[in-house]
């Protein structure tokens, strides 16, 4: 018993201040929202395009990045002679719409906060059933760090249930497979109604790198209603918590604008 | 019994060898080759068929010698559409050639259990290919009798985990049998890959199963270095290993707290879950990503470990060892603890060896097998890494070896950082040969990766063989739980964590 104590003092407090104060310091060789400098490019370039694995990127009219997509591998940063695109330290790309993902330089329509009605219903109280349909491992896992001792969660009222019966959404991770397609299904039409759907991870948002294979869908986009896009391959789980308090209007005041 | 194997052809880890200059089997000589083998103590890591330019079956079996540290291939050309099953003399093959079944079509007679995997669509259209059924529709092992009862678990889980199906036959408490049937994280990566490689593959690597991005992908370069004949960096190498023992530390230490949540011991649980997160952090300090993505890649390593960065990650694992040594000490002095990781999920070391186990599951139950020291291959063949074993096999050996491979790992991190090479990290990466067979091991943080590449006459990929240690692992998880209690499942679960996408692909 007292080696419990012992420990427990000896491993402190660590939950993070954040959102009242800071964020957590991210990685200097973080990857977060691509920057662009002002072009214009060669118009028979296209190594960044011709580079990219998932086909995230469009040169005309402008050059930009489709953050769906985009798995912030870095290649085009690498290919591009003229560096137009560099990946920033904005770990801040959640949105409400999957045409909002497209970035061109101009600031990205982060996710407004649900209307008053659902704020209400789920603004103190979230509970999320997720289900991991093609996932690797990685979105969940940065997921669940959500609910560790660092992040804590269940500070904000978002806890993750065992079942869909008890769940006010769904959090959906992987390109939704074909063989999962079915149970994700099911278990959206178990829970209750009015439900969210929050969509994490190039995967789930676009099939990611596994785009186009037969054996998945492409993403749970196309499948179901989704409120909530968290774009990354696997997004940092700063910008997962980012995401989930947009929606539920708790940063909504913190400036828009790129740190 | 003569070992019939020891004038065999033999290669070792992370080698190419030419395909013409190996000699092909008969069918009767290739089943004796591998059932002698495997009697005389060597191993399966991998099995596998591909279609060959004439349109035939061509069936592969790579055999590891570990005390010798040699990888011996061979082949056959099939002439049916069947041929006699392996498994009833060599349970190591049963899960294999289920899969080469599903795959192609090629039915191995006499097989006890000939069922789907991964319910997915074959690789060519053809009569003798096993019906396409839908995922989960097949037969389960039933047993019957008074009191017998059968419970169906996923493929959606409780928590934040992947899916998959468990069907356990219980009598009051006690499992009797369970099956596990997976396929539903089935992803079509092999497939993708003949033909490769392409801009995709080192993602399809490090994605494979996300929490092995490194592991996957190191085996995965050497097997493109081998083809190419290309030499990673000595200080590229040692990048890879620290690399790969914190994905191990990061691992292990997660699911040291799971376990400990598992029985209800949340002071474990809560620290262990963030120090997990501080070991993701320093490979994220590494390359910018906790899970290592972009760490490795074909030629070396996509980032270099500069001296401010040394200095830093130094610091954060004294910080790191002291957290997770003060954390996870307090499960072997908890008796309420200890009394439900001892005795729970026991494999015994013949089980082990006649399955075919890896990883820190096998030296759970007093196996020495490891590829770091087996088959060492970049770093491991200059730095030797202290081999962690155990003899009980249950819950409380998983843990303990894991616990040890952790302070390992840290030690080893330690005296690669202080030591790092000068030099470049990158050697641009030649063509692929033509005609070659690859093949690549790599001690993941769960066990064995193997990989296997073999190239067309153009030096693209004919067929690219992935073998995560989850393939092997999965039924030893079925046999651990039997005469267990069901509610001790979870438990036996997590002291394997065994990957979902890793093995479904
Ligand atoms: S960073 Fe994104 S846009 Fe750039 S090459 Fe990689 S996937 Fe494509």
């Amino acid at each position: 018993m007292l080696d419990i104590l012992l420990t427990r003092i000896q491993q402190k407090h660590r939950t993070i201040s954040y959102p009242k104060g800071p964020a957590p310091e991210l990685p200097d060789r973080f990857a977060g929202a691509p920057v662009f400098d002002p072009g214009p490019c060669a118009e028979d370039c296209g190594r960044c395009a011709d580079v990219c694995p998932t086909r995230a990127i469009c040169r005309a009219p402008e050059l930009r990045v489709d953050l769906g997509r985009c798995i912030f591998c870095r290649k085009c940063e690498a290919a591009c002679l003229e560096n137009r695109i560099r990946f920033g330290p904005d770990y801040r790309m959640s949105v409400r719409k999957r045409e909002h993902l497209w970035a061109d330089g101009r600031p990205l329509q982060l996710a407004k906060s649900l209307d008053a009605a659902g704020k209400r219903l789920f603004g103190r109280s979230l509970k999320l059933r997720q289900v991991s349909a093609g996932g690797c491992n990685a979105c969940e896992a940065d997921v669940n760090v959500l609910g560790t001792v660092g992040w804590d969660l269940g500070r904000f009222g978002i806890q993750f249930v065992a079942s869909p019966r008890h769940a006010d959404g769904l959090l959906i991770t992987g390109p939704v497979t074909a063989n999962m397609k079915e149970a994700l299904l099911k278990t959206y039409a178990a829970t209750p109604a009015p439900k969210l759907v929050i969509a994490v991870g190039a995967c789930a948002i676009s099939g990611g790198i596994y785009s186009g294979h037969e054996q998945v869908n492409d993403g749970a986009v196309d499948i179901l209603p989704v409120d909530l896009l968290i774009p990354g391959c696997p997004p940092h789980p700063l910008t997962i918590l980012d995401g989930l308090l947009r929606l539920l209007g708790r940063i909504e005041k913190l400036s828009q604008n790129p740190i | 019994m003569t070992d019939i194997t020891s004038t065999l052809f033999s290669m070792s880890n992370g080698r190419a060898a030419d395909i013409s200059g190996l000699n092909r089997m008969d069918m009767p000589r290739f089943q004796e080759t591998v059932i002698n083998g495997i009697g005389c103590g060597l191993r399966l890591a991998a099995m596998f068929a591909h279609e060959t330019d004439a349109g035939a079956l061509r069936l592969w079996a790579i055999l590891a010698r570990d005390s010798q540290s040699e990888l011996l291939p061979l082949y056959t050309d099939c002439t049916g559409e069947s041929y006699p099953s392996l498994t009833p003399q060599c349970p190591q093959a049963h899960w294999f050639e289920r899969e080469i079944f599903e795959q192609w079509g090629l039915r191995p007679m006499g097989h006890p259990w000939l069922k789907p995997i991964r319910f997915q669509s074959p690789y060519r259209k053809h009569a003798a290919a096993a019906p396409t059924t839908p995922i989960g529709v097949t037969d389960f092992f039933q047993v019957s009798g008074e009191e017998v009862h059968e419970v169906a678990v996923g493929p959606v889980h409780a928590g934040i985990i992947e899916p998959g199906h468990f069907r356990f036959q219980c009598h009051g408490e006690t499992v009797l049998h369970l099956e596990i049937s997976l396929g539903y994280q089935h992803r079509g990566v092999e497939r993708r890959l003949m033909n490769g490689p392409d801009s995709r593959s080192i993602h399809y690597m490090e994605t494979l199963a996300g929490d092995t991005t490194v592991g996957h992908a190191v085996s995965y370069c050497q097997i493109m270095e081998a083809l190419s004949e290309t030499r990673a960096p000595q200080r590229a190498l040692a990048v890879r290993g620290i690399g790969l023992e914190l994905e191990r530390i990061a691992n292990h230490i997660g699911d040291l707290g799971a376990l400990s949540g598992d029985v209800g011991f949340l002071p474990t649980m809560s620290y262990c879950g963030r120090i997990r997160g501080d070991a993701l952090n320093i490979t994220a300090l590494l390359c910018g990503n906790r899970f290592g993505r972009g760490l490795v890649c074909p030629g070396g390593a996509g980032f270099d470990l500069d001296s401010a960065r040394q200095a830093e990650l130094l610091r954060r694992l004294d910080a790191l060892e002291s957290d997770a040594a003060s954390a996870v000490n307090l499960l072997w002095k908890t008796s309420s603890v200890m009394a439900r990781f001892e005795g729970t999920g026991p494999l015994t070391p013949q089980v082990c060896n006649e399955i075919g186990l890896v990883g820190f599951a096998a030296r759970a139950c007093g196996v020495r097998r490891d590829i770091r020291q087996d088959f060492p291959s970049g770093i491991y063949e200059y730095a030797r890494i202290p081999i962690s074993t155990q003899d009980s096999g249950d819950v409380l050996a998983r843990a303990y070896v894991r616990w040890l491979e952790i302070q390992r790992a840290i030690a080893f991190i330690r005296e690669q950082t202080a030591k790092l090479p000068d030099g470049p990290v990158r050697e641009p990466l030649g063509g692929l040969a033509a005609n070659r067979l690859a093949v690549s091991l790599t001690e993941g943080w769960r066990g064995e990766i193997c990989h296997v590449a073999i190239t067309d006459d153009q030096g693209r990929f004919r067929h690219y063989k992935i073998c995560d240690p989850s393939f092997h692992n999965w039924f030893g998880l079925a046999l651990a739980l039997r005469e267990q209690q069901i509610s001790d499942f979870p438990l036996c679960n997590k002291s394997f964590n065994l990957s979902y996408c890793g093995h479904d692909l």
